[in-house]
């Protein structure tokens, strides 16, 4: 049976016409490949993926590291230097600092707090558009490369929170019982930050143009959410509606959360436990029910 | 005449049972966009008009690469496909394994069909032990699975001490050896292999094709693309040759070969 054109020659072999190849399929039960699952299926899976997902987070940040002569200790060494940037900028040269009780450590807090929220959401963005080979080659669900860039950053935390430590306890701040509380306030902004990188992974992989952008949304994001200064002071004779819109921000109350710990040691106000909360929750849950939407789409097209 | 079960291979396979279909794709088109496929000059003043006057991008294209093609494989078939650069081989394969949408027509399959493609989760700087790990990850083996099949990996890659340094330090054939190594270490129902096989050495060469005759008597199906017809008339036992996205023949490896040659 080797005749040209032999484009049915199955079909053709057995006799049948070209629509029964889809009888036949039914026959033996043979499905159609492409369909997206339940949403507890795509739980299970990727409850399934667990180890994938720390595995990847952590050899690409092994990877990451392994052309320069420092290595990992640039984990270390970009916060640091972050906060040294921010320090000079605007509590030597804006002079800031007059207002605020331990500048250093208020700003620090600040920084590193947005930081972790801000490369968790420009990682979550890059993670589907910049993986297409892996996801025109393998099956697994999409949601693993957004949730291992998450993870990455979770594990970058780790080391810029201890910096963060040294360096709050440096400025003269006591340790506190109230530090036990620190990571529940990370697990609260580790949830949001997932969220909101699932929901920017989605808009990543269709919208090519976002990665352009996402810059300059990050850095007004950055501006809004009070990490060189403070809210409640800046907008003391201004209508009371910007002082909420600007305390709602997700990123400022996470902000506000870790320096309450950290810092002026007393336990959050209830508003700022709601607020934390109400955003890790409805950040979570919408991104990832966003994502999933989507999910027989990406990398196709 | 005979039911499609029956469908006669090639004498000297016929020792493997031939079972019922695992792949049915029946009048299959593919069409995807390309971008960045730009004639025109692609600077910021050109993108502004387009805004302006309300065009798409240029620079997208539609490329219509698979024309209407449909066939049935079963069980213990290793299914080689040639044709020249851009006939659309790769696409199919692709489609075959549910990560390009059918523009008409459909694909249907037993299972998950897998493309031998571990290569994009591994990272080249990373050391080849860390990668066989990654890899079989990626695959969606458990850490018992993996920890089961480290050695043989190993073993069957046969890179020796250079596991421990970065992927990076390979030579492309080692390289070769390690992906095929890692991706054919869980076992399939249905595997396609797109040029996996073009380098390595000669006793890789007769591991790998081992290897894919001992996948086929297991009943699984091997989808296999490659440019170099040695190996696919020494694995295959059917040949479709794809010319323009259509299918030109189809039948026995050396049927098919023949004529191909003879273009």
């Amino acid at each position: 049976m080797s005749q040209p054109e032999s484009a049915v020659a199955d079909a053709q072999a057995g006799g049948r016409a070209q629509e029964s190849l889809a009888a036949l399929a039914e026959r033996y039960g043979l499905r159609r490949a492409i369909a997206r699952p339940s949403l507890p299926a795509y739980l299970r899976q990727l409850w399934d993926r667990r180890h994938f997902i720390v595995t990847y987070a952590t050899s690409k940040n092994v990877s990451n590291y392994s052309t320069s002569a420092l290595g990992q200790l640039w984990q270390v060494l970009t916060p640091l230097l972050n906060a040294a940037v921010y320090w000079l900028m605007f509590g030597v040269i804006l002079a800031q600092s007059k207002h605020i009780q331990n500048y250093p450590a208020f700003l620090i807090t600040g920084v590193m707090v947005f930081t972790f929220t801000q490369r968790t959401v420009t990682g979550g963005a890059k993670s589907i558009s910049g993986n297409l080979s892996l996801i025109r080659a393998l099956h697994f669900p999409r949601a693993t490369l957004p949730l291992a860039y998450a993870i990455q950053e979770l594990q970058v935390l780790g080391w810029s929170m201890g910096v963060l430590i040294v360096l709050v306890l440096v400025t003269g701040e006591p340790i506190s019982w109230l530090w036990l509380l620190i990571p529940v306030a990370l697990v609260l902004q580790f949830v949001f930050n997932l969220g909101a990188s699932l929901f920017m992974a989605r808009i990543g992989a269709f919208v090519r143009d976002i990665n352009q952008l996402l810059p300059f949304i990050l850095r007004t994001w950055l501006y809004a959410s009070g990490v060189f200064y403070m809210i409640t002071e800046r907008t003391a004779g201004l209508p009371s509606a910007l002082r909420w819109a600007l305390e709602f921000n997700p990123a400022a109350a996470y902000i506000e959360f870790m320096r309450d710990l950290l810092i002026y040691q007393r336990f959050p106000e209830r508003w700022a436990w709601v607020t934390c909360t109400f955003w890790a929750v409805f950040a979570v849950i919408g991104g990832f029910w966003y994502f999933w939407r989507a999910e027989e789409r990406y990398g196709r097209g | 005449m005979a039911d499609v079960m029956q469908e006669p291979l090639s004498e000297e396979l016929s020792n493997v049972t031939v079972g019922t279909p695992t792949v049915i794709v029946d009048d299959l088109h593919i069409v995807y966009k390309v971008y960045g496929a730009a004639n025109k000059k692609g600077n910021a003043a050109n993108a502004l008009s387009r805004i302006v006057r309300r065009q798409g991008r240029p620079e997208m294209k539609e490329v219509h690469a698979v024309r209407g093609v449909s066939f049935v494989a079963n069980h213990g078939e290793a299914i080689g496909i040639i044709g020249r650069n851009g006939s659309g081989k790769s696409t199919l394969l692709r489609a075959i394994a549910g990560l390009l949408p059918a523009h008409k027509g459909a694909v249907y399959t037993n299972g998950q069909p897998s493309l031998l493609g571990v290569n994009a989760a591994l990272m080249k700087e990373l050391t080849g032990e860390r990668n066989i790990v990654l890899g079989c990850y990626a695959m969606g083996m458990s850490p018992t699975e993996t920890r089961e099949k480290y050695d043989e990996i190993v073993d069957f890659s046969g890179i020796g001490d250079f596991i421990q340094f970065p992927m990076s330090t390979y030579s492309s054939g080692m390289g070769a050896r390690l992906r095929f190594a890692i991706s054919s270490a869980k076992t399939h129902d249905v595997l396609l292999i797109d040029e996996a096989l073009a380098t390595g050495d000669r006793e890789f060469k007769k591991k790998s094709k081992d290897r894919i005759m001992q996948m086929r008597e297991s009943a699984g199906t091997v989808f296999l693309v490659a440019h170099n017809l040695d190996v696919i008339e020494e694995t295959c036992n059917r040949v479709i040759w794809l010319h323009k996205g259509k299918i030109k023949m189809e039948g026995d490896p050396q049927e098919v070969l023949g004529a191909y040659n003879r273009v």
